[in-house]
């Protein structure tokens, strides 16, 4: 490197940006390969199967969008709208209940608390799949500890249902709600809220017009977040209810292992894409909204 | 951030304050914490009463000492260990010099590795996984003469599927990604790496003995994560058919309910040690520097 001492600093940095630029992207290239190899190809194949279909008897391919049509009829169709529904409950509930318990967290006086509320968060937040099913079977299934000793089975109590599913999946959305709420709570000014009160406002008030509209991108991210997160979920449904519940990712499992008619095989292609523009359409109003509240949040 | 230090010495003197506001919620507060505790800590207290007691022997631990003995426990768990450090270091060796390349040079990239880190969270792993089977299915179809075949047979070895290290590398990325670039943005590249390269460092030694010693705390924050996500990881592996560690707590749950629960148990206590581990050693790093 050739020192820049004696020179103007802005003629400096654009020199010293232009000359390294060319030096410096070949770094990057073993990630845009890696990328383009392990998540293009599949990627590009799941596109191209999703509109092939196949003569069960002479083996031909066909460009056709019949795969995508009869992946939206029928019980695909109810797969889906059920997956949508039991995603969007819980992306309210746990939203809602992740933003009042964040709320008491941040307002609380005991910093341990908060900082073990924040710590349980991280881990819970992450405590999907396999396990987690296992420990709510093990409470409040069939021979669950609960619904044992509360006799929950006699009442038509069953977790393997779409309110059990969503009393489930609270339990890694509400932890991951609250990481988002936190750090935007903890933007809100004290300032605010005195001038507010200073004001004659009421609490209600405060959080109607000042405090609600401040953390309205964090809500709606959150909310996008735990919507992906449900909609994604696979391991926890398969591992508890099996296929009880009509689920999409249940149905492409079902479907990529066998599970179909000859020459329908490319249904779970159907589906998958189904899925992704699902989630592709509700992730585009986080992006912007994430991008929005961590401005406002410096 | 700048934001939230003003307000913290206000809330360590808020006892002198009138504190009339905070006292009047109090209540409704106690409420929300209270639920939030019965609803967290009920099943964890639940499913481990489920693994130690029963009607016919009574209290035991036994079910906890039959995990080391389970068939299939040794193999699932080293096999998803193997998969992990290979993840780990394939996703670091990836990202660190595409970041680093974009802080010192190309910042035009930065968009394009954004969005690279970003698809992985939007695709849910289910239709990730259906891409990669049709590409494993198309394979031997078009490809049976030429050398591509043996790299797919390869790939897919039982012992060590390569292929789940590419697929887990692909859905850590958005965790790597975030942890460095927080990482990188709290140091000062630049300076850094200029210092180091005037006084003669190869790029090599630059970033083995500048760059990483300053991000240890970022890089065990990525390897953290990267490590839970392919220890706790059940969709890829189980829809490509092989036997990981979450694949085998299912397996196992059909013949015994209760070593799944006791394993489920120990999974979760492995994750939080490891979190809090982690959380310490960050924690002493910031007082060591200050």
């Amino acid at each position: 490197m050739v020192s820049i001492t004696g020179e103007p600093p802005g003629t400096a940095a654009a020199r010293r940006g232009g000359r390294t630029r060319s030096a410096d992207w070949p770094a990057a290239v073993p990630l845009l390969a890696f990328t383009a190899l392990a998540f293009g190809i599949p990627a590009v194949a799941l596109l191209l199967g999703a509109f092939t279909v196949r003569d069960p008897q002479t083996r031909a391919s066909a460009f056709s969008t019949a795969n995508l049509s009869e992946s939206l009829q029928g019980n695909y169709l109810n797969t889906l709208v059920s997956s949508v529904q039991l995603s969007a409950v819980v992306a309210l509930l746990g939203a809602a209940c992740g933003a009042f318990l964040a709320q008491a967290v941040v307002a609380s006086r005991f910093r341990a608390l908060r900082e073990s509320v924040l710590t349980a968060s991280g881990v819970l937040a992450n405590f999907g799949g396999v396990p987690l099913a296992f420990t709510w079977v093990a409470t409040l299934g069939n021979s669950g500890v609960v619904t044992q000793a509360l006799g929950l089975d006699s009442h038509g109590w069953s977790l393997y249902t779409f309110w059990g599913l969503v009393l489930v999946y609270l339990y890694f959305s509400i932890p991951l709600m609250v990481l988002v709420m936190v750090p935007a709570m903890d933007g809100l000014k004290a300032q605010w809220r005195e001038a507010a009160s200073n004001s004659g406002a009421t609490a209600w008030q405060y959080w109607r017009h000042v405090g609600v509209p401040v953390l309205a991108p964090a809500l709606l991210g959150g909310t996008v977040l735990l919507f992906g997160g449900a909609f994604a979920a696979y391991a926890t449904a398969r591992a508890m209810v099996g296929s009880t519940v009509p689920l999409v990712t249940l149905q492409i499992a079902d479907a990529l292992t066998g599970d179909v008619l000859i020459g329908h095989e490319n249904i779970a292609l159907a589906l998958s894409l189904d899925m992704i523009i699902v989630a592709g359409l509700v992730m585009a109003v986080y992006l912007p909204l994430q991008r929005r509240s961590s401005r406002w949040l410096r | 951030m700048a934001a939230v230090t003003p307000i913290l010495p206000g809330r360590t003197g808020e006892p002198d304050l009138p504190a009339g506001r905070p006292r009047r919620t109090r209540p409704w507060r106690g409420a929300v914490l209270g639920a939030a505790a019965l609803y967290f800590l009920v099943p964890m207290g639940a499913s481990f009463w489920f693994t130690v007691h029963s009607e016919e022997r009574g209290f035991s631990l036994s079910t906890y000492a039959e995990i080391l003995g389970a068939e299939g426990f040794a193999t699932s768990m080293l096999l998803s260990l193997a998969l992990a450090a290979a993840t780990i270091a394939v996703v670091l060796a990836l990202t660190l010099p595409a970041l680093l390349a974009v802080r010192l040079g190309a910042p035009r990239l930065r968009p394009v590795l954004e969005v690279i880190c970003t698809l992985p969270l939007v695709v849910p792993p289910i239709t990730f996984v259906t891409g990669i089977s049709t590409v494993l299915r198309w394979g031997p179809e078009h490809l049976a003469a030429t050398p591509f075949w043996a790299t797919l047979i390869a790939i897919q070895d039982e012992t060590f599927p390569v292929v789940l290290v590419l697929a887990y590398a692909v859905l850590a990325l958005p965790f790597a990604y975030r942890s460095l670039d927080a990482g990188l943005g709290a140091i000062d590249v630049r300076t850094l790496v200029e210092a180091a390269r005037n006084l003669g460092a190869s790029w090599p030694h630059v970033l083995l003995r500048v760059i990483v010693p300053n991000l240890r705390s970022a890089l065990a924050g990525a390897s953290f994560l990267t490590l839970a996500l392919v220890l706790g990881e059940y969709t890829v592996a189980a829809l490509l058919g092989y036997q990981t560690f979450p694949v085998w707590i299912v397996t196992v749950s059909g013949s015994n309910g209760r070593l799944s629960v006791a394993v489920s148990i120990l999974s979760l206590l492995l994750t939080w040690l490891l979190l809090l581990a982690l959380s310490g050693a960050g924690a002493k790093r910031k007082k060591d520097t200050a």
